[in-house]
């Protein structure tokens, strides 16, 4: 725990050290090479005893216009690998991706995006939380640590994206490996337990089985990923970009 | 180590910790009158350490995996929780594992006898996840009387 409250707190200081250090790095870079050439490790799969590491930046990037008319195959997918059940309460049942309507009411366009934790940089349910089981895991991962959870569910208010659930019932029958319990608040992992073993997330390889390949999941720090890649080059933007929490979750198409 | 236990000497310890697992040491090879708690054993001959050492720090090393799983995505199997469960699981008599609900699941052979209660199968599957068992597919709406 004093472990985890220390790399909370160092954090800043390692990103504004990042940010200066890679500004150095490019700067030397174009000096010396005389083109943006930049160089980087490549990804490659972690080994299960090595703690993640902030070189990388796990995200999403959604591309509404490829989401099937009414298809949920994301949602559904989620459920399954994480055990969600639905207890016939509607109001308080876990969600941990939910599709949202937009329509713009000036234009009538409406379109429908999958909306979950979008694993802000500067996460406010962190902030908030008064335990610190509220974290940020070093690759941008947010996360609730179930062992440290009260249930306050400051979190919950403090997310602007509704993105969290609190357990308001006992469970049984959970999945192994995805412990879950009542009284504890839990929101999209990005499926840590499968990003652990080099695999995407659930949500993502079930769009991708429908047809729609309208999520990619990636590393946004690697700029040999598809996602960095495809940020680069392509418009996408940050729901309630404004609030300045520079999620990990990105869209096309809306 | 088997010397014959009384229930004098028995009574006479503090139940401090190291007391109490002293005790559950010394009282293995059932003896006496005292009733000992019956440790199902796992599969294969050795523990993920020295058996003596499984019995007085599990709970430290379970623990300490615990965090360096949940904040650093640690994932070795050595100390893993789930591969206890995995490698103690207890068949009950139509061969499936048994749940914490159980008397006999592993978990429970000395928590019960020494009073100890844990929390972590409140979240925790206490058995292994055989074909995804126990677990209806997420479309099928389970009633509240369905949750015990
Ligand atoms: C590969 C299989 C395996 C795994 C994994 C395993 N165990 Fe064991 N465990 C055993 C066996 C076999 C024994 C009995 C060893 C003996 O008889 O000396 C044992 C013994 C024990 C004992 C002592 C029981 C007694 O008879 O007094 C405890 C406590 C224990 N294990 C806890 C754990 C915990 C906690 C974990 C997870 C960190 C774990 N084990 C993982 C196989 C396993
Ligand atoms: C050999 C007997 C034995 C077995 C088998 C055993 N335990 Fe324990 N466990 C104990 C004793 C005795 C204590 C109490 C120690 C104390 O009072 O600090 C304990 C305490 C614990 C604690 C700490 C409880 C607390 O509130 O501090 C945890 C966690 C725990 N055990 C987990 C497990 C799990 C999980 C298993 C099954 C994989 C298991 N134990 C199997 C004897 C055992
Ligand atoms: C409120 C729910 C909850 C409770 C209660 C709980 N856990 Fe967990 N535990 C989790 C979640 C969530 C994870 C993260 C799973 C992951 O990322 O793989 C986890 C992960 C772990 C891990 C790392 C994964 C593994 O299988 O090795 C260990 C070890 C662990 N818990 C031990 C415990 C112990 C011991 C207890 C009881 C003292 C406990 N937990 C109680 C929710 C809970």
């Amino acid at each position: 725990m004093s472990d985890s409250k220390q790399s909370i707190t160092d954090k800043p200081i390692d990103n504004y050290r990042r940010k200066f250090l890679g500004q150095l790095a490019a700067v030397t870079a174009t000096g010396a090479l005389g083109s943006n050439l930049i160089l980087h490790n490549f990804a490659e799969a972690r080994p299960a005893d090595q703690a993640v590491t902030s070189n990388v930046r796990y995200g999403l990037l959604i591309d509404t216009s490829k989401c099937g008319d009414g298809c949920n195959a994301c949602v559904t997918a989620c459920n399954e690998e994480n055990g969600l059940q639905d207890l016939d309460r509607p109001e308080t049942d876990a969600q941990w991706i939910r599709t949202v309507k937009l329509k713009d009411k000036s234009t009538a366009r409406t379109v429908s995006l999958p909306m979950m934790c979008q694993h802000c940089e500067f996460p406010p349910c962190v902030d908030v939380c008064p335990t610190g089981a509220s974290f940020k895991r070093a690759d941008g991962i947010v996360l609730v640590d179930k062992h440290l959870c009260i249930g306050c569910r400051y979190c919950m208010m403090a997310c602007p994206y509704k993105a969290r659930s609190f357990i308001h019932e006992e469970l049984t029958g959970q999945v192994q490996g995805i412990p879950r319990g009542k009284g504890t608040v839990e929101s999209c992992t990005l499926c840590v337990h499968r990003v652990d073993k080099g695999e995407r997330p659930a949500c993502v390889e079930a769009c991708e089985k429908d047809g729609h390949k309208a999520l990619i999941f990636g590393d946004l720090k690697d700029p040999t990923s598809d996602i960095a890649k495809r940020v680069s080059t392509e418009a996408s933007t940050q729901v309630r970009g404004d609030l300045r929490l520079n999620p990990g979750v990105r869209y096309q198409g809306i | 180590m088997n010397k014959v236990m009384n229930v004098e000497i028995f009574k006479s310890i503090s139940w401090t910790k190291s007391a109490l697992i002293t005790l559950m040491l010394i009282c293995l090879p059932a003896q006496a009158g005292v009733p000992m708690p019956d440790i199902p054993k796992g599969k294969g001959d050795k523990c993920v350490e020295e058996t003596s050492l499984m019995r007085t720090d599990h709970m430290e090393m379970i623990l300490h995996q615990r965090d360096e799983t949940v904040h650093k995505g640690i994932r070795t199997k050595k100390h893993s929780f789930k591969e206890c469960i995995n490698c103690h699981a207890v068949k009950d008599e139509n061969n499936l594992p048994v749940s914490y609900k159980s008397p006999k699941h592993f978990c429970n052979s000395c928590h019960t006898y020494a009073a100890v209660k844990i929390d972590c199968f409140e979240c925790h599957a206490s058995r292994p996840d055989n074909n995804k068992l126990n677990r209806t597919n997420s479309t099928v709406k389970r009633s509240k009387t369905n949750l015990q």
